[in-house]
Order: C-alpha cells, then structure tokens, then sequence
C-alpha cells in the first residue's frame, strides 16, 4: 500500500505536469491517440460492416477476417512497422487501427442482423428503397450494437496504446518504461493508474452512451419492462 | 531463412516458455470460470454483481497490470507468473459470461426432467447442466486462448520470455525475419490451440457432431433436439 500512496503523490506532484513528459501532455495525447484511432478504424469498418450486416454476403469472411485479425499479435505488428516507417507514431498508429477493426466491424453487422427479419420486410413493404432502409430502419435499431462495438475498440485501444511509447510514439506508456527501467516504481504505477481510469472512464461515457442511442420506438415496444417500470412508480408514488 | 535455421533452438525454446505462459492461463480461466458462473446464475443479485465485476476487470489495461501484479502479490516485475495471473484474470473476465449464458441457455424443462428422475443438484449440474452448456462454453474457451496466447507476447516488453521476445529482439537488432518469424508462430500457435480445442469438444461432446456434419438433418436429430422434442 505503501507503493500506492507514493504513486497517488506523484500523480499530484506539479513538477510532473507542464513539460512534453508531464502527465497532461502525456494523458491528452494518449486520449487523442486512442480517439484518433478509433475514428479512422470505425471510417474503415462501419461501411464494410454495414455491407456485409445488409446484404448478408460475405459474411463468413468477415468473421473469419476478425478471428484472424485477433491472433495477430499487435506488438509484432507494431514493430514490424516501426522496422520499416521508423520510430514515432506512425506504427503505432497503423498497428491501433488493425487492432481496433475486428471490434466495430462485428458491431456494425451484428446490430444489423439483429433486427427482425420481419421489421426490414415491412420497411420494404411500405416502400421504402434500400437507401431508406439503411438509413431509417437498420441504422437506428443496430445503433446499440455498433455503439458495443465502439465501446470495446476504444478500450482494447486505450489498453494498447500504452505500447506506443516503446517505439517512441508518446503517450502514458512513458512512465511504465521509464519507471520500469529505473525501478521507480511509483512511477510505474501511476502511469498504470492513469491508464486503468482512463479505460474506466471511457467504459463509463460508453455504456451511457449506448442506452441513450436507443430509439425511443425500441424502449416503447418493450412491454414487460414499461410494466415493471409502471408498477414500480405506482408503488413509489403510494407509499 | 538463414536466421530461422541458426536459431531453431533459441525458436523452440521461446515456443515452450509461451506455452508455459499461455496454457496454465487458459486451464485455470475455464476452471475458476464455473463455479463462477454457477454463482452468476443462481442468484438475481450475483448475475449484475458477478457481470459488472468481470466488465471492470476485463477494462484493465494488461501492460499495466502486468507491472502493478508483483507489488501485490510479492513477485519479481520479470517473473512470467505475473503474466500467467494477469492473463487468467482476463480470461475469467471473459469466461465467466460466456458460462453464465451457456447455463442459463439449457432448457428449464430439461433441468425438471433430469430432478424427476432422482439426480441430486449436485449430479444434475456435472452431468446435465454442464455437458448442454458446453458448446457455448467452447466458444467461450476458443476466444480466450486466441486472445490469452496473443497477449502473452505483451510481457516481452518488460523482458519476460515469449515468442514476444523475438519482437524485442529483433527490433533492437534490426532483424525483420526474426520479428516475422514471432508474428507468424504466434498465430500458428493460436490456430492449433483453437483446433485442438474444436477437436476436444468433439470427442467431449459427440451430440455436437450431428450439428456441424450437416448430414443429419431432421433424420438425424441431435441429442439435445431429442430430449427437448
């Protein structure tokens, strides 16, 4: 325990924000990293999730693209890169992208097969063209879904960006190896520490998220839940 | 080539040392993930409890966990058993769910039938409940041990042994075909792990066999489809 109130301390030392190895610096560019990467894998994998979850084709290889995808090692791959494009953020940034890719590509078809068959039928029926039902139809009710997918992508990132700064990529991965390499273990676990809350955080603003984007036709349409809700407020509103 | 067959030994050697990481990892995870699930179904409270728990630690980060470990439980920072520790935690993180949604996904009627005719709780849940779980338990274990064996090279950078290690290795030594050779292995290695585990559950699980052959069809009903019809 000792350990943590020395960590806590060095967090709070103010000699450690400020400099291009404060802990400020260090955090946002971690954040903005791990958002960056999230934002340029999910502009990768939402249409080709979207694709593959309407049309129905080729999803076996979509599964079996993820499943390869997940046994590559990132840290190989990040190194490899960095082998060729040099030290700095640019192999990193690639290895991140692969690695967030098989998360948001399953959110993206799995929120669309989700939906009932006979809820696309009826869209159809009505008239809408394919454009509408993307749109109107898929998009909204596989929002949840994709959001999960979403939400894990960025904490896998999060996680694994603490790689980054072995090849000199910056980021909250400097204390670890600086601490690691000097045996300055409160150092160590206050980088740790960062990193555990940001993931936290990032879960949390996540699972938020993905009870707001809902549709409100959805939560309506669960029956069994609008009762238990309704009973319970009885009972509140009675006692 | 040339580097591959100069250092087969150094190759294999990291191979074990990977595996001696990874399996024990993968064992435990499965085995601590039921009684675990068990516990996630049998009460309504446990089930948020036990899913939110395992939510939170699966958030995680692993290189960090893999420092913070040994202040806790007393280790060196290079012992590999902080990885093996760090990696079951995931691996029941991941598990516990998946045990979870498997025993809850054997049918209620099921269960009734199997306390009819005289099988204690006890024997019910080894004999019935855990058999008619287990092709999602599988499931379960295959994305574990993909992504325990994949994880298992993180630790390289904190100079314990993996194939991880040709990573490091040859990134300081400026040597592609030596980290080539670690990507490659990595995964060969998960994809015989995930076939042996496919094969297991066969022989494990002979009802399952129908299913995937595809020649059974409805002449040829699964055991399951046998007891629920």
């Amino acid at each position: 325990m000792n350990y943590f109130a020395e960590a806590i301390a060095w967090i709070f030392n103010p000699r450690h924000y400020g400099a291009y190895d404060g802990i400020d610096t260090r955090t946002l560019q971690h954040l903005s990293i791990s958002l960056g990467v999230v934002a340029v894998a999910a502009v990768i994998a939402i249409p080709l999730g979207y694709l593959v979850g309407h049309t129905g084709r080729g999803r076996s290889l979509a599964v079996a693209v993820s499943g390869g995808i997940r046994a590559l090692p990132t840290l190989g791959l990040l190194i490899i890169i960095a082998l060729g494009v040099g030290i700095g953020l640019e192999a990193p940034f690639v290895a991140l992208v692969v690695l967030a890719i098989p998360s948001i590509l399953a959110g993206a078809y799995s929120g669309f097969e989700a939906i009932d068959r006979r809820t696309v039928d009826a869209a159809r029926a009505v008239g809408m063209t394919e454009w509408q039902i993307v749109g109107r139809v898929e998009v909204p009710l596989g929002l949840p879904l994709l959001i999960g997918g979403l939400r894990l992508a960025m904490l896998q990132v999060i996680a694994t960006a603490t790689l980054a700064d072995y090849v000199g990529g910056g980021g909250l991965g400097l204390f670890l190896f600086r601490g690691l390499k000097t045996s300055d273990y409160p150092q160590v676990l206050a980088g740790s520490i960062i990193v555990i809350a940001m993931a936290i955080v990032s879960e949390i603003v996540f699972s938020i998220l993905q009870r707001l984007v809902v549709p409100a036709g959805v939560v309506a349409g669960q029956t069994q839940y609008v009762r238990v809700k309704s009973s319970g407020l009885r009972v509140a509103s009675g006692s | 080539m040339t580097w591959i067959l100069n250092n087969l030994e150094l190759i294999g050697q990291l191979t074990l040392t990977h595996l001696a990481t990874a399996l024990p990892a993968i064992v435990l995870s499965f085995v601590l993930s039921v009684p675990i699930g068990w516990f996630a179904n049998r009460f309504h409270v446990s089930h948020g409890l036990v899913l939110t728990v395992c939510a939170l630690l699966y958030a995680i980060p692993s290189l960090p966990l893999f420092l913070v470990l040994p202040l806790f439980i007393g280790t060196s920072t290079r012992d590999s058993v902080n990885v093996t520790i760090s990696l079951t935690i995931y691996g029941v993180a991941l598990m516990a769910r998946s045990t979870a949604d498997g025993l809850a996904s054997v049918d209620a009627d099921i269960n009734q039938s199997a306390t009819s005719m005289g099988f204690s709780a006890w024997s019910r849940f080894w004999r019935v409940e855990l058999p008619l779980a287990g092709p999602v338990l599988l499931a379960g274990v295959r994305v574990v041990s993909v992504s325990t064996i994949s994880l298992t090279t993180v630790g390289a950078v904190l100079g314990i042994g993996s194939l991880g290690s040709l990573f490091t290795d040859g990134f300081q030594r400026n040597i592609p075909e030596e980290i080539l050779t670690g990507i490659v292995l990595t995964i060969a290695l998960a994809l015989i792990i995930d076939l042996l585990l496919v094969g297991l559950g066969r022989v494990l699980m002979p009802w399952t066999r129908a299913k995937t052959s595809g020649t059974g069809g409805a002449l040829n009903p699964t055991a399951r489809e046998a007891v629920t019809v």
